[in-house]
């Protein structure tokens, strides 16, 4: 499995937001984006993800499904959580799990990332760091090889952080791939790190 | 569960939750349905000349006034952009969406009009026909309505902004919907009008997801 | 004991599990004589045993205005003293209120339909219910629409006492509206003249409505504590929970 993009390039409002953008990484690799804000670390993931059009170059995803976009392959974790706060916790990740055809049920992926007593608590009272932990259920609730992560690491405590670590340790072993916008250490082996900011 | 009846029955129970809009819009339809006579009078006769059209306006309104949160409100927690990142067609995702709407919304206005119906005097079969018409119309409304939202989507305060985009639609149902209604009260059988008003229903069910679908993948920046 | 004990949410639900049985109780019982008095009383001499009717319309079209009043009264413990309990007395209230006028209006209805040849005109009594009931309805549609309970209930209590201020006034335009219009029909139902072998199963059926008023209402708050119980808990539960 191997993704890369050559010559990507952004915009957003008018505005160029990068461009000539090349990397690549293949299938166990976690690619860290690093960068000031406004160097468009968000954007890249959005791009790849498919929720916006790229203005110029192309992504390439070798190994995956070949009928499906490269956005229905990977995992989107944004500074949203995309929790409805009407539901409970587990009628939150059990929906996402059933209508993104995951493989784990919804409390069984709770358990994972420690929220399991939480279940039948409605999702209007969880704190930042629970709503994002009910995030990162998703992602093992659902198997998906491509990982976009923006700044996972927000609002999490030690021991979540942990948990997120370990998730991502796991996926790379099984031959996932991650591409983490980031401030802080992942805690993760990453070869390199892709930075972003017109001060190239 | 399939993906597309989680999808329904998550959206009925984020309707029917607290701070869902379920019912919202049957108070809507019953306060406008009880505005009009202090407007034109009480008078018996002619609230029972007026009172399909007055019936059907309300649920018009109170069927397009409730959508503008539909897709708005996925956007604005993330949900919309998982959505986007599914192999199940945008235009079906939104179709169910506009499905559960209509069952949270739609349903209720057709269930609450043959009461309504006895405010404005109107007898059994009228009260009967013009029911038989909403409820053959309104999903046609949700669907046509769901353009609207999709094409508001990214503007602040877009609830008008899409009513008035949506209302223009929505008058081909709103003419065949009152004359199959006034068909049926003056004793003629249902007819072409309602045959067209059926049509009209199910290319807006068509016509509207996909064209919603398409304003949102166009809109995204 | 002064009414201000019971004002802790605890203590009112010890006195309204001691107080319970026994309101409804005695409600059962009045509204039980009521009726017999009801079935014993003489038909009116025009519209014959539907005017029987009256004893049940009557009594909920009090009960729907009271009700209003003991939300007003809520409300002003709401905004001046921000008493918990004042919130969950008004909140209470609102389906019962509802209720009540529910059945004036469908009462109502039925009973002038041998008069009127249908079931609804646009009666200036009759249509000032109507106007209470959609009042009501907004009412409860607002609670439903804030999640935390203190904000809703403020949202609520400032609508509750516009409406009693506004209410009159409703009423007042309704019926010159209505004179203006010169109705159909000139029979109004619940006229001021009763005859006195009525009044007795009339105050009767009055005071049993009251008591299931209040059997009803004590019993709704009582739930509405412990659902706020059950809210709270789960806050408790997330907040000692990790993350």
């Amino acid at each position: 499995m191997m993704l890369s993009g050559k010559g990507l390039a952004c915009q957003r409002g008018g505005r160029m937001v990068f461009s000539g953008l090349d990397f690549s990484l293949r299938a166990g690799q976690a690619l860290p984006l690093t960068g000031p804000n406004g160097a468009g670390k968000s954007s890249l993931l959005r791009l790849l993800a498919g929720l916006l059009p790229a203005a110029a170059g192309r992504i390439d995803f070798k190994g995956g499904s070949p009928e499906r976009s490269l956005g229905e392959q990977a995992h989107y974790l944004g500074h949203q959580d995309a929790l409805k706060t009407q539901l409970t916790v587990l009628e939150n990740i059990s929906f996402w799990a059933s209508y993104m055809r995951g493989t784990l049920a919804g409390d069984d992926a709770l358990t994972a990332v420690g929220l399991c007593e939480l279940a039948n608590v409605p999702a209007a009272y969880l704190s930042a760091g629970q709503r994002r932990r009910l995030s990162l259920a998703r992602l093992v609730a659902i198997q998906r090889p491509v990982w976009l992560l923006d700044e996972p690491n927000a609002s999490l405590d030690d021991s979540a952080q942990k948990i997120l670590s370990a998730m991502m340790r796991d996926h790379l072993k099984r031959g996932g791939l991650i591409i983490a916008a980031t401030h802080a250490p992942l805690g993760i082996k990453s070869a390199r790190e892709l930075r972003l900011g017109r001060a190239r | 569960m399939t993906p597309l009846s989680a999808l329904l029955v998550r959206e009925i129970r984020v309707a029917t939750r607290i701070g869902g809009g379920a019912l919202i819009g049957v108070l809507f339809f019953l306060t406008v349905v009880t505005l009009i006579p202090f407007a034109i009078g009480p008078d018996l006769t002619l609230l029972k000349r007026v009172g399909p059209a007055i019936l059907w306006l309300g649920a018009l309104l109170a069927s397009l006034l409730t959508l503008d949160r539909l897709i708005s409100a996925d956007q604005e927690d993330g949900s919309l952009d998982l959505i986007l990142m599914t192999d199940t067609p945008l235009a079906v995702t939104l179709a169910v969406k506009a499905f559960a709407h209509w069952l949270t919304t739609g349903l209720p206005l057709v269930i609450a009009a043959p009461i309504l119906s006895l405010l404005l005097n109107l007898d059994l079969a009228a009260a009967m026909a013009v029911t038989l018409t909403l409820l053959a119309g309104t999903p046609g409304l949700t669907f046509t309505g769901l353009i609207g939202a999709a094409l508001t989507l990214s503007l602040r305060r877009g609830g008008l902004l899409m009513s008035v985009l949506v209302l223009p639609l929505t008058i081909p149902t709103l003419i065949f919907g009152v004359a199959s209604a006034s068909a049926a009260i003056g004793g003629t059988p249902l007819g072409p009008p309602f045959a067209i008003l059926c049509a009209l229903t199910l290319i807006g069910a068509v016509i509207g997801p996909f064209a919603a679908s398409w304003a949102l993948r166009h809109g995204q920046e | 004991m002064a009414i201000i004990n019971f004002a802790n949410p605890a203590r009112f639900l010890t006195f309204a599990d001691r107080v319970l049985p026994w309101v409804a109780g005695a409600a059962v019982l009045v509204l039980a004589y009521g009726l017999y008095l009801v079935v014993g009383a003489p038909g009116d001499y025009q519209q014959g045993d539907t005017a029987k009717i009256m004893f049940i319309h009557v009594p909920s079209a009090w009960l729907a205005m009271m009700a209003w009043g003991v939300m007003s009264m809520a409300a002003l413990g709401t905004l001046v003293w921000r008493h918990p309990l004042a919130d969950v007395t008004a909140k209470a209230a609102v389906p019962i209120g509802a209720a009540f006028t529910l059945i004036c209006l469908v009462t109502g209805s039925l009973w002038g339909r041998p008069m009127w040849g249908t079931y609804w005109v646009w009666d200036a009594r009759l249509t000032s219910v109507l106007v209470l009931f959609l009042m009501y309805l907004g009412l409860a549609a607002l609670w439903r629409a804030i999640e935390d309970p203190s904000r809703a209930a403020r949202a609520a209590a400032i609508l509750t006492l516009v409406g009693a201020v506004n209410l009159p006034i409703i009423k007042f335009s309704v019926e010159w509206w209505n004179t203006l219009h010169q109705p159909a029909s000139v029979l109004r139902l619940g006229g001021s003249t009763i005859h006195p072998a009525l009044l007795t199963p009339l105050l009767v059926m009055a005071a049993g409505f009251l008591l299931l008023f209040t059997t009803l209402l004590l019993a709704a708050m009582r739930n509405e504590i412990f659902r706020r119980r059950i809210r709270t808990l789960q806050m408790m539960k997330a907040l000692g929970a990790r993350g």
